[in-house]
């Protein structure tokens, strides 16, 4: 909301010497923001002053131009010029070439002066041109920067302007006001007028509000108004979409009637173009009193006005030009003719006030929020006065905003007000609420006295009655926001000050920390960071195609992944399944700033659909939901794990003398799974596995003991990295975290630690290359029984002496009893039960 | 690692004592190492000679193997101090005494030199050792890459801890919601322009009426539905508005929410919290400022500033933030008699806290993981 200060000074006391920062200094203070400060005259510097034309040759020129060889008195007669400077003339006549031709000897014009300076640091100074000294320049209204026009010049005349020659143009202007601009929050639409901030104002600095509302003197009807019916058949949440429609006539307006300078300065201040009087005058009663109005030419108007829903298929063309068709939730104005106004937001363009209107039809009506709003978001149509009808207009502002529009029409376009008066409607019931003595009090912390109480809802508008125990409050028929006691200590509170609530410190009763989760995913990410990695957090929007490619195992398999119903980008309009794509995107990122090296890491959520997603209805607000219907809401939120996932592209270390740095392989992803195992105490089995994004040859899949997949590692499949141009032999890793958290044991148990000596032996084993080491392992673990302590696979040979697609494993095997020390013979007949297993599983032989 | 490199890595194990060239024994002067006639063990005079030339050859050995040299030559079966010492065998028996007195002080003396010596020249070559091993320790190779938290995680969990030292939970939930957590339960009415405030990233089907959470606030009104009371909940977590990534605005973001239920709670308890809070980030001489604001599930509501004294160009009150008492709506949404409990609630952005806090002037560094970001900070905030 833009707040031109001239206007506000009309109803609020500001100081003269104030400044639209003051301004917003003390609104501020009662709860709106600053915005900003607009303040035309920065732009704009002197001298300007009002002229005569006294002399006016037309010179043809070679270039197809004619000049005007203009002599302007800008001094009165008899007077002597004051201003001094290069091309300031002491006779107080100046001599002006100008191109323009829509003026005559006589105008009265608006002359730019040598020293002055135009909006777009355009500077004024005398200039030899077309064989004169032209010492100034005739402004157009675009060259001042209060309008497009920039055929001619501006002629002050046709504003209704005849001033004194030598006048502060820019005082005549408005080019002196400044406006502030506040924020106004959705709950206070009444705001959303010099009414409203003058009050506010008011409030904040503790001075008088004068209501404009109150100097308008509504005419008595002498009799019927024009035809006006309210037949709403689909109420919305059973209000009416219209429970008032004032309608007044101005007869024998003129139709060419110019919209005066200090009006056209306030509108264009507040945001608003100038556009004809009528319309602007609606606009500026708008602004003033918060209640929208619209002018129809009344003699395009057929058999009365009926406000009702819109018939299915109805159309209307609005002013805008574009035919809408209508819904039939719209409520409508319409005549005998059809639909002349979609209510709330845009006139018919049948029905518009033209330059030939004469006679007008003012509406002032009191729509409901809920109809205004759903209408224009449907037409997509936002306007001033749809804003001001969704936040709620004050009931008994129609029939005054009527009269103030006919007021100013009769005053500055000379018609005549009909004294017959529309207003129709039902009042609604004023709101009343209990306010408890101390419930305040209690809600803020300050002791509030009876006089604070009183005064503050009295300021705001509201009726206070002393009942017992509390107070009856009225509230005013502007404040829709008005309903509870919490609402009313809030007024309370913020005319009070906000800044006088005390500080206190509760004690919360003994919490229990972080959950287990909590902590184990702390441990998981900072053990992470701790062995190199960096932590990234990408945005979870991806494209279906890498969710079908990361968030599933099986190759060919689509993966049913949540779309986005407005993404911010349409390629990543679906919500991850997994949280590898967005961790290659960055590294990709790194690699074109320069970082090939990278290892990056993320916990984040993903996203899984599955079986019901969401709910088809919504319960209704301020009530607990029955337990089926909130068992619902929860069911109905799709599934959404913590996933860790880690890209490795790369080394493993920065180049530097003396060492080597590593590229990352297959083996570091499961070195990082079996970190994030250890740390949460959790054993993450990896197995030889298969997954469509990695290399068929180079995954594991990782299991619990359970069986229960958590996740993949490994090498990332070749031709993936090459379409995705990433690195070759980037590896990955992710895991479900919440899976692993599960698992996490709440009490590890100790472990008993013999301190008898160790027996080792070591033993290589010729089998089949397709075995896994793992499974060989857990052969010589079940054989060697329960004297063997560990056993490590330190060697993997393949080649010469070995035979064709086998390979030697050779393990080192670490004996010890809890209870003696070890015979060479005991470790040896361990050592050879051992070999036994894997002999007879996979056919193991002793490598000679 | 190439040949190359392996030959010009710096030799810090090549120092190994026996290889060192200085080490070679120096000449021993024929007169010292000549047969000689053995003196006479009686005679004072000629075995303090002996013992004065032990003496010196030692004190002239500059290293250990010309010490050894002079031991031998000193000491040794053939040095003038044992032939004399052998000597008194064939002494008169009242001479004996004597002699062997005499000898026994003189070769007390000499192994006493030797010693002294050997232990300086030791000394002398361990430090010689040390000095050729020494390294350009500003040429070592880093082996380990140094990792790093992203900060707003590291912030987040920051924040978290102060909340936790006073005794809060930690309460998070899930980021795809259901509207009804999002907005109805927080008495966000249907049609109200407060609900188009958040501009809001919707899922298909639209029926199923799930959105990305605007807010951490439907944490909340599960913590309110799922916990005991009274509640002491910090909800930290993502949240998602339809933004465009810019230098100040992100469509994913970080947030934590505050919300405290319990009998006779005021807005007096909300400044206090926010006070002390504060301060654990911003030092002691931190402060909060409330303002006058309307959200749908807070009444009062206020807008919260905090005075930043280590602010960038002096300390400055900066927005961070709403906060307010929970709506008795928003109460019986969650089933709790609003007659009996009250509460407050709070919320703040963490990216907003990084740009004010840490100086990021860039909303863009946060989002895009250029790792030069996160390394900066570490592992601290």
């Amino acid at each position: 909301m833009r707040i031109p200060l001239s206007w506000l000074r009309g109803f609020a006391q500001v100081p003269a010497d104030a400044t639209a920062e003051d301004v917003m200094a003390e609104l501020v203070k009662v709860g709106f923001e600053e915005e900003g400060v607009h303040r035309p005259g920065d732009d704009i510097s002197g001298p300007i002053v009002v002229g005569q034309v006294l002399s006016l040759q037309a010179e043809p020129q070679t270039n197809g131009k004619t000049i005007n060889w203009c002599e302007v008195r800008v001094v009165p007669e008899g007077l002597t010029q004051t201003l001094t400077g290069d091309g300031v003339d002491p006779s107080g006549v100046q001599g002006i070439v100008c191109g323009a031709h829509n003026f005559e000897v006589g105008d009265k014009v608006v002359v730019t002066l040598p020293g002055a300076v135009l909006p777009g640091d355009f500077r004024i100074a005398p200039r030899t041109t077309y064989g004169h000294v032209s010492a100034g320049m005739i402004a157009s209204v675009r060259e001042l920067g209060i309008g497009e026009d920039h055929d001619g010049i501006l002629v002050l005349g046709t504003l209704g302007l005849d001033p004194e020659i030598g006048t502060d143009a820019l005082e005549l202007l408005g080019l002196h006001d400044e406006a502030a601009e506040i924020n106004v929050t959705p709950d206070r639409g009444y705001v959303l007028s010099i009414r409203g901030v003058a009050r506010e104002f008011a409030h904040a600095t503790g001075t008088a509000f004068l209501d404009p509302a109150a100097r308008i003197s509504v005419t008595r009807s002498s009799g019927a108004g024009y035809p006006v019916r309210l037949e709403d058949a689909a109420p919305i949440y059973g209000k009416p979409g219209c429970d008032r429609f004032v309608a007044r006539t101005v007869h024998g307006i003129n139709p060419t009637a110019p919209t005066p300078a200090w009006m056209s300065a306030r509108l264009r201040l507040a945001g608003m173009r100038s556009i004809s009087l009528p319309v602007d005058i609606s606009n500026y009663v708008m602004f003033e009193l918060g209640q929208p109005t619209h002018c129809y030419d009344a003699d395009k108007l057929a058999d009365g006005i009926v406000v009702r829903r819109a018939a299915p298929g109805e159309t209307l063309r609005t002013l805008d030009g574009k035919v809408r068709t209508l819904d039939p939730e719209d409520l409508l104005i319409t005549d005998g003719a059809g639909p002349i106004g979609i209510a709330g937001l845009m006139g018919g363009a049948s029905t518009e006030c033209s330059d030939a209107t004469v006679n007008v039809l003012v509406e002032a009506a009191h729509f409901d929020e809920v109809s205004v709003a759903r209408s224009r978001r449907r037409h997509k149509l936002p306007s001033e006065a749809s804003k001001r009808f969704e936040r709620g207009v004050d009931w008994q502002m129609a029939d005054k905003a009527a009269q103030r529009v006919i007021d100013l029409l009769v005053e500055l376009a000379g018609g005549t007000e009909e004294t017959t008066v529309t207003d129709v409607g039902t009042e609604p019931a004023a709101v009343t609420i209990t306010l408890p003595s101390g419930f305040a009090s209690a809600l803020i912390g300050i002791d509030f006295t009876d006089g604070q109480i009183v005064t503050a809802l009295t300021d705001v508008g509201g009726t206070v009655e002393k009942i017992d125990g509390g107070y009856r409050v009225t509230a005013p028929s502007w404040r829709h926001d008005l309903e509870t006691p919490e609402d009313l200590t809030e007024e309370i509170a913020r005319l009070v000050g906000y800044d006088k609530i005390p500080a206190t410190l509760p004690v919360a009763p003994p919490g229990r920390g972080l959950s287990r989760p909590q902590q184990l995913r702390r441990r998981a990410l900072q053990a992470l960071a701790d062995a190199g990695l960096t932590e990234v957090l990408a945005y979870p929007f991806i494209s279906k195609e890498d969710n079908d490619t990361f968030g599933v195992a099986d190759a060919g398999a689509e993966r049913s992944a949540i779309k986005l119903a407005n993404p911010l980008s349409e390629e990543n309009g679906y919500l991850r399944t997994s949280i590898l794509p967005g961790l290659i995107e960055v590294a990709k990122r790194n690699h074109s700033r320069g970082f090939r090296d990278v290892a990056l890491f993320e916990a984040g959520l993903v996203f899984l659909p599955d079986g019901t997603q969401g709910t088809e209805s919504i319960p209704p607000l301020g009530l607990l939901p029955s337990e089926d219907v909130l068992a619902a809401l929860y069911d109905g939120v799709p599934e959404q794990p913590l996933h860790i996932g880690a890209v490795l592209t790369g080394k493993d270390s920065p180049l530097a003398a003396g060492h080597s740095a590593r590229a990352w392989d297959y083996a570091d992803a499961l070195d990082f799974v079996r970190l994030i195992g250890a740390v949460l105490g959790v054993e993450v089995v990896i197995s030889q596995g298969l997954h469509q994004a990695f290399h068929p040859g180079r995954t594991a899949v990782l299991t619990l003991r359970s069986g229960d997949v958590v996740g993949y590692a490994g090498e990332l499949h070749p031709k993936l990295l090459a379409e995705l141009d990433m690195p070759a032999r980037s590896v990955a890793l992710e895991l479900d975290a919440d899976q692993l958290f599960e698992a996490a044991p709440d009490v590890i148990v100790a472990k008993h630690i013999s301190t008898f000596p160790i027996a080792t032996q070591d033993v290589a084993l010729v089998v089949p290359a397709r075995i896994p080491a793992e499974d060989v392992l857990a052969a010589l673990r079940e054989g060697a029984g329960e004297l063997l302590e560990d056993v490590a696979l330190f060697d993997d040979y393949r080649g010469t002496g070995i035979g064709e697609d086998r390979k030697s494993l050779a393990f080192g095997l670490r004996f010890r009893a809890d209870d003696r020390t070890l015979t060479a013979d005991e470790a040896t007949a361990a050592r050879e039960a051992a070999v036994a297993v894997a002999a007879e599983r996979f056919g193991a032989v002793l490598r000679g | 690692m190439s040949d190359k490199t392996e030959k010009s890595a710096p030799a810090a194990d090549a120092a190994v004592p026996e290889t060192v060239p200085a080490l070679v024994p120096e000449a021993v002067p024929e007169a010292v190492l000549g047969a000689q006639a053995a003196p006479d063990p009686t005679d004072e005079a000629s075995i303090t000679a002996a013992v004065g030339q032990a003496v010196a050859a030692f004190a002239a050995a500059a290293t250990l193997d010309g010490l050894k040299a002079a031991r031998l030559a000193h000491t040794g079966e053939k040095s003038p101090l044992s032939l004399a010492n052998r000597g008194i065998g064939s002494l008169a028996k009242e001479q004996k005494a004597a002699a062997g007195k005499l000898m026994g002080a003189s070769r007390g003396q000499v192994s006493k030199a030797l010693a002294a010596r050997t232990a300086e020249l030791e000394a002398e070559d361990a430090a010689r050792i040390l000095v050729e091993e020494t390294v350009d320790v500003t040429a070592a190779a880093r082996r380990r890459r140094a990792g790093a938290r992203h900060p707003l995680s590291t912030l987040q969990e920051r924040v978290s801890d102060i909340f936790v030292g006073m005794g809060w939970e930690i309460a998070e939930g899930p980021e795809l919601e259901s509207e009804w957590f999002n907005f109805d339960a927080l008495n966000f009415k249907p049609d109200h322009p407060a609900r188009e405030m958040q501009d809001t990233l919707f899922v298909e089907p639209p029926e199923a009426h799930l959105v990305l959470r605007t807010h951490t606030s439907p944490v909340q009104v599960r913590s309110m539905l799922e916990r005991e009371l009274p509640i002491y909940v910090l909800c930290p977590g993502k949240v998602f508005r339809t933004d465009e990534l810019d230098a100040t605005h992100t469509p994913v973001f970080h947030q934590f929410e505050g919300l405290a239920i319990d009998k006779d709670l005021s807005m007096a308890d909300l400044v206090g919290t926010l006070e002390h809070f504060t301060r654990q980030l911003f030092g002691d001489e931190a402060k909060v400022r409330l303002r006058p604001n309307f959200f749908p599930f807070t009444e009062p509501s206020a807008e919260l500033d905090i005075w930043h004294p280590g602010a960038k160009g002096g300390p400055r009150w900066i927005e961070w933030g709403g906060c307010g008492m929970v709506n008795p709506n928003v109460l019986r949404a969650a089933g709790i008699d609003p007659q009996t409990y009250s509460g407050f609630a709070f919320g703040m952005g963490i990216e907003r806290a990084l740009m004010f806090r840490n100086e990021v002037g860039d909303m863009r560094d946060m989002i895009e993981g250029d790792v030069r970001f996160s390394e900066h900070f570490g592992m601290e905030i």
